[in-house]
């Protein structure tokens, strides 16, 4: 099956406007399964052009403490995969955003990969990224993502080897989710200068385009990241919105969030 | 013997189906690099040199095999054997790992060492290795487990190292292991993780189990030398199950030789109530490996309870599951009450006092010894029992009657 080009076309349209796109992270399920579309679609309001919308995991060894206790929330209000697919399938039908489903292994693999993926593309999911799935244990998964036209993002990190960056050019499509410096997930006062050595190597070994994600929840990060990336990733800084807004105002508050973020009047 | 079983791990750390390298792409390049210093230590006959002096001169091997001759009277079946290492440095088998991992980190040129640590033996093991070579040592420990091991946590900081609460999740092994990634994911230049099972991303599994196959080829010598031939059993505590694959793994070509891994069954098999992924699991990723897991439908880490810190975990390690699946090894598992009992039991014939983790080979060797007449088992007897004394207490309150004296 073909990819659905969402991806890549947001990306060709925010080039064409001279910006980076904004791509925002949001734990599907938190505060409650029930709430996460309308959050997604305040979001996109604010000017996010691409949605990871967050597996919860009960062992997030990748994310800082904001994530992790947006997990935590989430699962504790029910959130299982299933009702995960139904969220993104909620927001496809309210929105053309593209959807990146954004997971740990473990809960993909307990749902089936394989009918997890054609499952999501049911959904009208558009890419796949999951966090402890290095290229090389990829094969098997990102042919089952392949076959269903979901497009496979991987990570890059500071620490890749040559080698490394050369598997990942291989196994991606849509975009390269390029992690800005060693760590897990959580805002940061600067975003790494070194991140553009290793945005540097990766474009050496791919057209796709590259997206920069860490540490970044200011505007003036996503402008600095905008000077020699695709996008910018933003996370922590959206889920500490939803843990510390007051129910009747979150959507208002991550809309203006997005706003902030994206430059956008 | 079935070749496959014989060779595993592959070059990529996979044990049949099972292992691997689950992480971050952050991890990946520490991992390989990691993985080919093993590799070339493994080569070097200096490497070797230093660690078995230390491991003779400061460790206190070779352990002894001692029968336990009241114990087996009493139950008047199998000869029992206890491979003694409750009697190295640091009171644990921990040492022959953290001997190794530490060598290899001075040869990476690593400074900084960051550990997990459930019962608090292999975080007392850490401790004690980087204050011997001089290295900042931050340990990460579950705070349930700090108070279930108080001793342990002081012991720690007696030897210089730094001791990090972990206050998520069910605040024991796991998230203290979640923690100490964390931390390597963030200080990855500097600092070498001092994992202390068999569990977790290759090479660890592999390494792990190199640096402990010695407890199994020392016992395998000695049964030898004993009695003339060769166990009929070999029983082990399997957490993550580093000492039950350090004494397996000299007996896996010994086709006759059972062996059997007793996991922790807690207060019931109940979801919840126990760590015998075995008996309750089903194989998922957790921490970077592929293995038996205990989670729920939905793919989530179910908790898990034991009375031993070392045992409580939801993941087994993947050599284990690899065992399991080809019949090699069989895996049972001791509740918390049996294993207390069988730890005053062996207080009480020998005059040892086990780890809680190890008295779980010590009660299922008292299960099935009454009907193994003319049998020989091998017993690990992993750790002593100093740092359990508190949950000894506890469940032994009328040992604890003070006579009226304040």
């Amino acid at each position: 099956m073909e990819s659905s080009e969402r991806i890549a076309r947001r990306f060709e349209a925010a080039r064409a406007e001279g910006r980076p796109a904004l791509i925002v992270y949001l734990t599907a399920g938190d505060p409650c399964p029930e709430r996460t579309p309308s959050l997604a679609l305040a979001l996109e309001r604010g000017g996010a052009d691409i949605l990871e919308l967050g597996v919860p995991f009960s062992d997030p060894i990748a994310d800082g403490p904001v994530i992790q206790q947006a997990s935590d929330r989430a699962l504790k209000a029910g959130t299982t995969v299933e009702r995960v697919l139904e969220i993104a399938a909620e927001i496809r039908r309210r929105s053309e955003i593209p959807i990146v489903l954004f997971s740990y292994l473990n809960p993909l693999l307990r749902y089936g990969f394989d009918r997890l993926c054609g499952d999501a593309r049911t959904a009208g999911v558009d890419g796949v990224l999951v966090t402890d799935l290095s290229v090389e244990e990829a094969e098997e998964p990102a042919e089952s993502l392949r076959r269903h036209g979901l497009d496979r993002i991987f990570l890059a990190a500071p620490t890749s080897t040559d080698r490394r960056l050369d598997l990942v050019a291989r196994y991606s499509s849509g975009f390269v989710y390029v992690v800005s410096r060693t760590g897990v997930t959580g805002a940061r006062d600067t975003v790494n200068r070194a991140v553009e050595d290793l945005v540097r190597r990766l474009r050496a070994r791919t057209p796709l385009p590259l997206a920069v994600g860490f540490g970044i929840s200011r505007r003036e990060h996503v402008e600095e990241v905008g000077r020699y990336a695709d996008g910018a990733v933003v996370g922590s800084a959206v889920m500490r919105v939803v843990d510390e807004s007051a129910d009747g105002v979150l959507e208002e508050r991550l809309e203006g969030l997005c706003r902030e973020l994206s430059g956008k009047r | 013997m079935n070749e496959k079983v014989m060779q595993v791990p592959d070059e990529r750390g996979h044990f049949g189906p099972y292992g691997g390298r689950f992480v971050p792409e952050t991890l990946m390049a520490p991992l390989e690099e990691l993985e080919r210093a093993f590799r070339e230590a493994q080569q070097d006959p200096e490497f070797h040199r230093e660690l078995k002096e230390l491991l003779e001169t400061y460790a206190g091997r070779p352990t002894p095999l001692y029968e336990a001759r009241r114990l087996g009277a009493e139950l008047g079946g199998a000869r029992i054997f206890l491979k003694r290492e409750d009697l190295l440095h640091t009171g644990a088998h921990k040492i022959n790992n953290c001997l190794g991992q530490i060598l290899l980190a001075r040869r990476m040129g690593k400074r900084r060492i960051i550990a997990e640590t459930g019962a608090g033996q292999h975080g007392v093991a850490t401790a004690t290795v980087c204050a011997l070579f001089g290295m900042e040592c931050v340990v990460y420990m579950g705070e349930e487990d700090m108070r279930r091991q108080r001793l342990n946590v002081f012991r720690m900081r007696l030897l210089g190292a730094k001791v990090v609460p972990v206050r998520t999740g069910s605040r024991t092994l796991k998230d203290a292991v979640s923690e100490a990634m964390r931390d390597w994911v963030t200080n990855v230049e500097t600092t070498h993780y001092l994992l202390g099972s068999a569990l977790g991303a290759h090479p660890y599994p592999l390494m792990v189990r190199e640096f402990h196959r010695v407890t199994g080829e020392e016992a395998r010598r000695q049964v030898l030398e004993r009695t003339g031939r060769l166990p009929d059993a070999v029983i082990a505590c399997v957490g993550g199950g580093s000492n039950a694959i350090g004494i397996f793994s000299a007996f896996i070509p010994d086709e006759r030789v059972a062996l059997i891994g007793v996991e922790a069954g807690g207060r019931s098999l109940a979801p919840g109530e126990h760590a015998a992924r075995f008996a309750g699991g089903a194989p998922g990723v957790l921490q970077g490996a592929y293995s038996y897991l205990l989670q729920n439908g939905d793919g989530q880490v179910l908790l898990t309870h034991s009375v031993s810190a070392g045992l409580d975990y939801a993941l087994v390690g993947p050599e284990h599951a690899w065992l399991h699946d080809q019949g090699r090894a069989e895996y049972v598992s001791a509740s918390d009450r049996e294993a207390l009992e069988a730890a005053r039991r062996l207080a009480r014939t020998e005059g040892i006092i086990p780890a809680l983790e190890s008295a779980h080979a010590v009660a299922e060797a008292i299960r099935r010894a009454p009907a193994a007449k003319g049998q020989i088992f091998l017993v690990n007897l992993s750790g002593r029992g100093d740092k359990d004394t508190d949950i000894y207490r506890e469940n032994f309150p009328e040992l604890d009657q003070n006579d009226g004296i304040e």
